[in-house]
């Protein structure tokens, strides 16, 4: 059976040449990047670990690079330029960076959009600061370090409207809310409020906005300090209905957003930490946010 | 058994022949049933190289995916089973208004886009404006991005505070969607239209039928059929765009995605949305073949070629 010889025979070559080159290829381009921490086990906190300015390894040697989105929103950024050090979160990079022994000049901001903040894969900044609440679900994605706000959510409704002289979330049920998917806010809606009927989500908060101007919606659930400067200046014919209760007693808090085990985020933790502790973080609220001191509460 | 060069019969003979063994006496001659099994034999290995060469690039693939430094994560982020079962409910909810806005939307824009393909395709001087407008609505809307077009309908519209209007962003979005695709599909008809040969329509027009006529009976049933591919690319685009009629809020399969992983940012939701569009694409694929095919049936059985 010569034939079928050479059939087994033709069969190995091709076979072994097919497995030659698809090696090769493998070898050459697929070759694995080493990554710094590829079992996702943090040494985040080696308690010996240095936290000085020099021992720190920052994407760029001697930079810090922040990131947050564009546009970077009112009260938390001034003039959508995180680089002025105005309005609140840029303020609190600023001073985290102080903390770490980073001048103004060795700030570099980066663009980031919020969702790409977490996803998978090496990040481009050293830390995230956009309005980002801390959870145990989201702690599996990525690293936060300690709040550095205590934030409360709010409803914001056209002054006049029905949703307006709502006093307790039982009042809330029965119109149609709007949030910004991937807030809190909209968690709030969805498990606090439970609307009956479905909340509608936005892209943005902008588009939220709109939407309330239109009357599209009847109110809209935004984080307190937005709330207060949607109110004075952007929507002015609308009023804060009132502010949600945390939930389970815990405060719900900003964090900043490292890398899944990043080298830094013990580091980072720490500044915040000392921040608190000597006041500078409650001095840079009073700064920026000191208008949104309270709203009645919705029980 | 040896092969042995010979002069053989001229090729593709082989297949005309009645099969072996029919009753009527014909026994194959050794040099076909040799030609037949050669044959079989080179099928045989080209199906065995085939299959062999599929899974080892099916294996190499694997391995390379799964021995990724990043995989362990990325598993946990894309594929995580807890996560599918927790969104697979909340998309499908979102789908049935993908495709209660793919059924309403997709009829108007057939209907729309073939009354424009036939403004523009009308004869005679006293249509010149008919003709000018489909073709600036055309020209405009193709050309404008969808995205921007959603936005100035579902968020510019209610701005106006027309008396009457609807404010509904599901409706608005319905609306803009059929904007723009219908000015797509009435190029599709257009150019279906324009294909027909103007022989068929001199040839109508000869037996006495008026221009209306000649275009229902003889032009229009001829370019559909041609239509029928490049009219699905266009109906599978707009099942796949009716998601972004959420810029106004309402929530698709996308969005409601997009709310789970905003929560727990954890990918693996927006891997169940893709697959159940494509799940949903599949079958409407599938028919429409079964119905160009049926109808190509039908007109070879009619003789022309």
């Amino acid at each position: 059976m010569r034939p079928v010889l050479r059939t087994a025979r033709s069969l190995r070559r091709a076979a072994s040449a097919a497995i030659a080159s698809l090696l090769a290829v493998v070898a050459v381009g697929c070759a694995p990047q080493p990554e710094d921490d590829a079992s996702g086990s943090a040494s985040s906190s080696a308690s010996g670990a240095s936290c000085a300015k020099g021992d720190l390894s920052t994407k760029t040697s001697g930079k810090l690079t922040v990131a947050t989105d564009e546009p970077a929103y009112e009260p938390w950024f001034k003039d959508d330029d995180p680089t002025n050090g105005e309005g609140f979160e840029s303020a609190v990079a600023y001073a985290v960076a102080k903390q770490l022994g980073y001048d103004e000049a060795d700030v570099v901001w980066q663009s980031v959009p919020f969702n790409k903040a977490f996803a998978p894969g090496a990040k481009t900044f050293d830390f995230d600061v956009n309005q980002v609440s801390i959870s145990d679900e989201r702690k599996k994605a990525v690293d936060f370090s300690s709040g550095y706000y205590d934030v409360r959510q709010a409803v914001v409704a056209l002054k006049g409207s029905a949703a307006a002289k709502a006093t307790s979330i039982a009042d809330l049920r029965k119109l149609h809310l709007g949030a910004q998917v991937g807030t809190t806010s909209l968690n709030y809606i969805q498990d606090v409020v439970k609307p009956t009927r479905q909340a509608a989500a936005y892209a943005k908060n902008d588009q939220a906005k709109s939407a309330l101007k239109n009357g599209q919606i009847d109110a809209i659930v935004v984080d307190l300090p937005t709330a207060f400067y949607i109110t004075s200046a952007e929507v002015t014919d609308a009023r804060i209905v009132g502010q949600f209760e945390n939930r389970g007693g815990t405060p719900e808090q900003f964090g900043l957003v490292l890398d899944k085990g990043s080298a830094l985020t013990s580091c980072v933790t720490t500044a915040v930490d000392a921040l608190r502790e000597d006041g500078t973080l409650a001095k840079i609220e009073q700064e920026w946010l000191s208008d949104a001191v309270d709203a009645p509460v919705l029980k | 058994m040896t092969f042995v060069k010979q002069e053989s019969g001229p090729e593709g003979a082989d297949d005309h022949g009645d099969p072996p063994g029919a009753d009527d006496g014909y026994v194959p001659s050794r040099r076909r049933l040799d030609r037949e099994r050669y044959k079989r034999d080179r099928a045989r290995r080209a199906t065995a190289v085939a299959a062999l060469s599929t899974l080892v690039s099916a294996v190499v693939l694997y391995l390379v995916v799964v021995n990724a430094p990043g995989w362990p994560r990325t598993k946990e982020t894309f594929f995580s089973a807890e996560y599918a079962r927790e969104a697979l409910p909340r998309v499908l909810e979102g789908l049935w208004l993908n495709v209660r806005l793919l059924l309403v939307c997709g009829v108007a824009v057939l209907v729309l886009g073939m009354l424009i393909a036939v403004a523009r395709t009308l004869r005679g001087p006293v249509f010149f404006p008919l003709r000018a407008l489909a073709a600036a609505y055309t020209d405009f809307f193709r050309g404008l991005p969808l995205i921007i077009n959603l936005m100035i309908v579902v968020l510019g519209v209610p701005a106006l505070r027309l008396q009457g209007v609807t404010v509904d962003p599901v409706l608005l979005g319905g609306t803009a969607l059929t904007l723009t695709y219908s000015a797509y599909v009435a190029e599709v008809f257009r150019a279906g239209i324009e294909s027909v040969h103007p022989s068929q329509r001199a040839a109508a027009r000869s037996l006495g039928l008026t221009n209306r006529q000649a275009l229902r009976h003889v032009v229009l049933p001829q370019a559909v059929r041609r239509q029928v591919p490049p009219l699905l690319n266009d109906l599978v685009s707009l099942q796949k765009d009716t998601g972004l009629v959420s810029i106004g809020g309402a929530i698709d399969a996308v969005r409601a995605a997009d709310i789970i992983v905003g929560r727990s940012l954890n990918y693996t939701p927006y891997i169940v949305a893709g697959l159940v569009f494509v799940a949903l694409t599949i079958p409407m694929t599938r028919f429409t073949d079964w119905v160009t095919a049926r109808m190509d049936r039908q007109r070879a059985q009619g003789g022309t070629t």
